[in-house]
């Protein structure tokens, strides 16, 4: 699989990165770069295999569902760019 | 008096506690060396002398009363993806412009609970991306090894490349690491220095910038076995909010320094010997493993027969995942923010600007492997083959092996700003081809220098272990370390 430039287009759409129309074509050859490495794995037989989600065998721990932390609404807002009365300040979102 | 900077931290420690010095002296000849280095280096991006001779200062107070800590006065470097209080954190990129945590992380804590001093924070590859330190917003690392002469400049390796070139520079008695993919046993290997990864849940990652949370695992390097296995202690340990530590007792690591590996079975992988592997690479692996037989250990040929597919596994689950935790620079919570004409607008702009090249092209990378359409036949199938990885090793493993030997990297340094390098990120990639494997199984893994190329740069082996079995790869580091018999210091031309 490859991908041509409107999926370069696309892809930085959905990762929220603004691709220039003069970085398209060098986005696009690294990436299909890359793409062609791991076709590769296309070799491996997988059938009856487990997909991993833990490296380690155990199982997630719980907690009580209790408020365990917080209650320092400015250190939460301590390195933000923009902020008032301990909120975060974002461009106008709703006309 | 002799330079206090030498000293191994082992060594530091018993003069800190014989008082034959102070660790107000001991943090002050660092600082001073620091001073004098770095402009070369560029190995610190941020010195912090204040809070490093304050730390000493309050070290002093209770060695002076016989008590401490097990690091008590060590002057360390922290690699710059560990969240220090109130202190520059950025992970070496633009887009965390300024950004100085509210909270300590866990591994720092306990590090400074246990007595350590911080001299400051050191420089890495963008957000642990590289294997060069070049990717760094703060520009590349230079390696304090030159090739026999040449004055050209080298890597050190990367991610945790500011940490091995301040630990073999003598800018630090040890330092904070991180590795995804090899990023402490690559550069390493690279200075001459000794560097562990743990097995994954073994140190909590709590409060260190995530880059792939399946694989990323903090530990240190050191310049002996004995400093690793000391640090590592430290920094060890099950910690409630890290939900993948693991709750095990942490054994006292150097303890095991000196168990040599009589009656060991030592693996050794026959999918590791690549075509057009270097000879040097070969002799030094052969040499491995006589040092380890004639001190009593048993070698035994064994397969992992999915090696050579963990590396296009891993460039599809590292950047998956770096993809969704880099989600959360967006301009709005901390660090680079640039406006635009709306939110969305601000978001893309704020990312274009605020990630270097090679985060971005990972970011797209795992974007694409993870949307619609793509996710089956690249995640799952990589998470599927990850399975397979994993169960070579506990097949080598339930067949009676005890460590496995392997070149740690399949060169020496190579040049800063190296040119067919940056024209394929694919080659750059290959630098972790003995070292990824080890991180897509969990595993630990240590890099011990055991030699030199022909013109006169480090090499280094690496030992794989069982899980949670580190103890192992101490003692069978320690016996390459002596084997190979010492003279990996650079020589001073900073």
């Amino acid at each position: 699989m490859s991908v041509d430039a409107a999926t370069v287009k696309r892809i930085g759409r959905l990762a929220r990165i603004r691709i220039e129309e003069n970085e398209v074509e060098a986005y696009q050859s690294e990436l299909n770069a890359i793409l062609g490495f791991v076709e590769q794995l296309g070799e491996v037989n997988v059938d009856g295999v487990e997909a991993m989600t833990s490296v380690t065998p155990m199982t997630l721990r719980r907690r009580d569902d209790v408020v365990s932390d917080g209650g320092y609404p400015e250190k939460i807002v301590s390195n933000a760019p923009l902020t008032e009365d301990n909120f975060f300040m974002v461009p106008k979102v709703i006309e | 008096m002799t330079d206090l900077t030498r000293l191994s931290l082992a060594d530091a420690r018993k003069g800190l506690v014989a008082k034959s010095f102070t660790a107000t002296e001991l943090t002050s000849a660092y600082l001073s060396a620091i001073e004098r280095a770095n402009p070369s280096l560029n190995a610190y991006v941020a010195v912090t002398p204040d809070k490093a001779l304050d730390m000493a200062k309050a070290s002093d107070a209770k060695l002076a009363q016989g008590q401490g800590g097990a690091l008590e006065g060590i002057p360390l470097g922290i690699k710059d993806l560990f969240g220090t209080k109130g202190v520059h954190t950025q992970a070496a990129s633009h887009i965390l412009d300024g950004f100085k945590p509210e909270y300590e992380s866990t591994v720092t804590s306990n590090l400074w609970r246990d007595g350590a001093v911080m001299l400051g924070k050191l420089n890495m590859d963008e957000f642990a991306m590289g294997s060069s330190n070049e990717t760094s917003y703060y520009g590349p690392v230079i390696s304090p090894f030159r090739a026999e002469g040449s004055n050209a400049s080298l890597v050190p390796g990367g991610s945790s490349g500011g940490s091995a070139a301040a630990v073999s520079a003598w800018l630090c008695a040890g330092a904070t690491a991180t590795d995804t993919g090899g990023s402490i046993r690559q550069p390493a290997a690279f200075t001459g220095t000794v560097g562990i990864k743990p097995t994954y849940g073994r140190c909590s990652r709590w409060g260190v910038v995530a880059f792939a949370s399946s694989l990323d695992q903090a530990g240190p390097i050191a310049r002996t076995v004995e400093d690793a296995a000391i640090m590592m202690t430290s920094m060890s340990g099950f910690d409630p909010k890290d939900s993948t530590s693991v709750d095990l007792a942490v054994p006292d690591f150097a303890a095991a320094v000196e168990r040599g590996v009589k009656g060991l079975t030592i693996g050794v992988p026959r999918e590791y010997r690549m075509d057009g592997m270097p000879a040097e690479i070969e002799k030094l692996w052969a040499q491995g493993l006589e040092w380890l037989k004639a001190e009593g250990a048993t070698v035994k040929d064994i397969s992992l027969p999915h090696t050579k597919y963990a590396l296009p596994a891993y460039y599809i689950v590292a950047p998956a995942e770096a993809s969704s935790n880099l989600a959360r620079y967006d301009g709005v919570k901390y660090g680079l923010r640039v406006s635009g004409k709306d939110i969305t607008d601000m978001y893309e702009l704020t990312r274009a600007a605020g990630f270097g090249r090679e985060v971005k092209r990972r970011i797209m990378i795992g974007t694409y492997v993870l949307s619609a359409g793509y996710f089956d036949a690249y995640y799952v199938k990589a998470q599927k083959v990850r399975t397979l990885i994993k169960k070579d090793f506990e097949d080598a493993f339930n067949a009676g092996v005890d460590a496995i030997l392997t070149p740690a990297t399949p060169s020496a340094a190579f040049g800063v700003g190296d040119e067919a390098l940056a024209a394929d990120p694919v080659a750059m990639y290959l630098n972790d081809i003995f070292t990824v494997t080890v991180n897509m199984a969990g595993l630990p893994g240590i890099a011990v220098p055991a030699g030199k190329d022909a013109k006169g740069l480090p090499l280094g082996l690496q030992l794989i272990g069982k899980p949670f079995d580190e103890e192992t790869l101490f003692a069978a580091g320690r016996v390459i370390e002596k084997a190979a018999g010492g003279g990996f210091e650079p020589k001073s031309w900073w």
